[in-house]
């Protein structure tokens, strides 16, 4: 058990520096969600059931979801079609 | 009109302003307060090409590395400071958490007479299997009562923040929100299909369970607002809107609010002057039992989960 918490903490540390480090903000949101679904395991681990339920339903769900909505409104999300255009658009001109 | 007092007359009374302001028929800042929108001054296109050529030079020979001495040994003594600074901060944090008593040990300072109170008396004095439930709900039940409304506050600042007034701005939001409609995607609709009565039922049973088992009104709420997203996603807001608009949130967040502060009073009024309460505790272990536990764990699940769908929808579409 002791190596299964050693082994998530270390997860948690490396998705926290991962997340600071993105250059990509959708990239940061998934790294971040992740982090708060380990965060949700560590609370089973410390006897609070019911912190890992709202863990897993505000961090790994509500907020992900509001970050993207976010991303998508500020237009941060391009898909690989407009993207690759947008290049060919650059290497034309 | 059956009046007394002539209507001219009348206008100057008092009741008849504030009916006025109560009504929102005058506005009290409207003629009495200066309120211009600011513009930019005039200007040619002489000047303003002058102004952003100015700008630009400027700003090339600020950042001018090579030739301005002062902006590079600021960039180096910023760097330097910004490094020190974050060392400081990491090692007054990790001295502060090496000075915190081991995790779970008895003799550690929280573990004192009000822990051990709740422990052994709280299923006797509240009901609750669950004692995090029923010290949150019973002991601690005025804080839980302010939690509630700072969660209602905080949805009414983003109402403020986000909501779309007027008509062209609320054809704008729907416009373009049409980008996020869902275009009948299959796997979606189906996955919604199957997973949101699982995941709504899920809620319910934590919310209801919520004295019995781990769980209670905020985590069941944020599961049920979770679910509701996830339908809204699949099936767009026509679906939605049929049973859940703006006045559904306003009626159920309004009376769940009101039934928490009732209760909660009723508990207070009771228990403060040792009064014995006619709400009966019920055999610990039932679901209808411990009070009114069950009542207020309802009441905070309604409204985290309008809490949770409003913060959505406003975040998408700036209104119902």
């Amino acid at each position: 058990m002791t190596v299964f918490t050693c082994i998530l903490l270390g997860f948690l540390v490396v998705c926290a520096i991962a997340a600071s480090l993105s250059k990509k903000l959708l990239n940061t949101i998934l790294i971040f969600m992740s982090y708060s679904l380990v965060m949700s395991i560590i609370w089973v681990l410390l006897e609070s059931p019911d912190l890992a339920i709202t863990e897993a339903a505000v961090g790994a769900g509500v907020t992900t979801v509001l970050f993207l909505v976010t991303l998508k409104k500020i237009d941060a999300i391009i898909k690989k079609e407009s993207a690759q255009e947008e290049t060919d658009e650059q290497e034309g001109a | 009109m059956s009046r007394k007092v002539p209507e001219e007359r009348y206008r100057k009374t008092f009741s008849y302003r504030f009916k006025a302001w109560l009504e929102g028929t005058k506005d009290p800042f409207l003629g009495q307060v200066e309120m211009h929108r600011q513009e930019a001054p005039p200007e040619s296109g002489e000047e303003r090409a002058r102004r952003e050529r100015d700008e630009e030079t400027l700003r090339a020979r600020v950042y001018d590395l090579e030739h301005n001495f002062e902006m590079r040994i600021f960039n180096r003594v910023y760097r330097v400071f910004s490094i020190l600074f974050c060392i400081f901060l990491v090692v007054m944090l990790l001295a502060a958490v090496s000075d915190l008593p081991a995790f779970g040990r008895g003799e550690n300072p929280v573990n004192n007479e009000v822990a051990q109170r709740y422990i052994e008396e709280g299923l006797e004095e509240t009901g609750a299997v669950n004692i995090v439930t029923g010290m949150i709900l019973d002991y601690r039940a005025f804080d839980t009562l302010g939690e509630s409304h700072v969660l209602f506050i905080a949805t009414c600042t983003v109402l403020i923040l986000l909501r779309r007034d007027g008509e062209e701005e609320q054809r704008e939001g729907r416009d373009n929100d049409r980008l996020y409609e869902p275009k009948d995607d299959v796997i979606l609709q189906t996955a919604a299909r199957v997973l949101v009565p699982p995941i709504l039922l899920f809620g319910i049973y934590i919310i209801l369970a919520g004295h019995l088992g781990p769980g209670g009104g905020f985590s069941g709420g944020a599961v049920i607002g979770a679910g509701l997203i996830l339908y809204l996603n699949a099936f767009g807001f026509a679906k939605t809107e049929r049973f859940f608009t703006a006045r559904t949130y306003r009626r159920t967040s309004f009376c769940a609010l009101a039934c928490y502060s009732l209760a909660k009073s009723y508990s207070f009024y009771t228990g403060a002057n040792h009064i014995e309460s006619v709400i009966p505790l019920g055999t610990p272990g039932a679901i209808l039992s411990s009070g009114l536990i069950l009542v207020l764990n309802i009441c905070v699940g309604v409204v985290v989960a309008g809490t949770m769908y409003t913060f959505y929808v406003m975040f998408r579409k700036g209104g119902y």
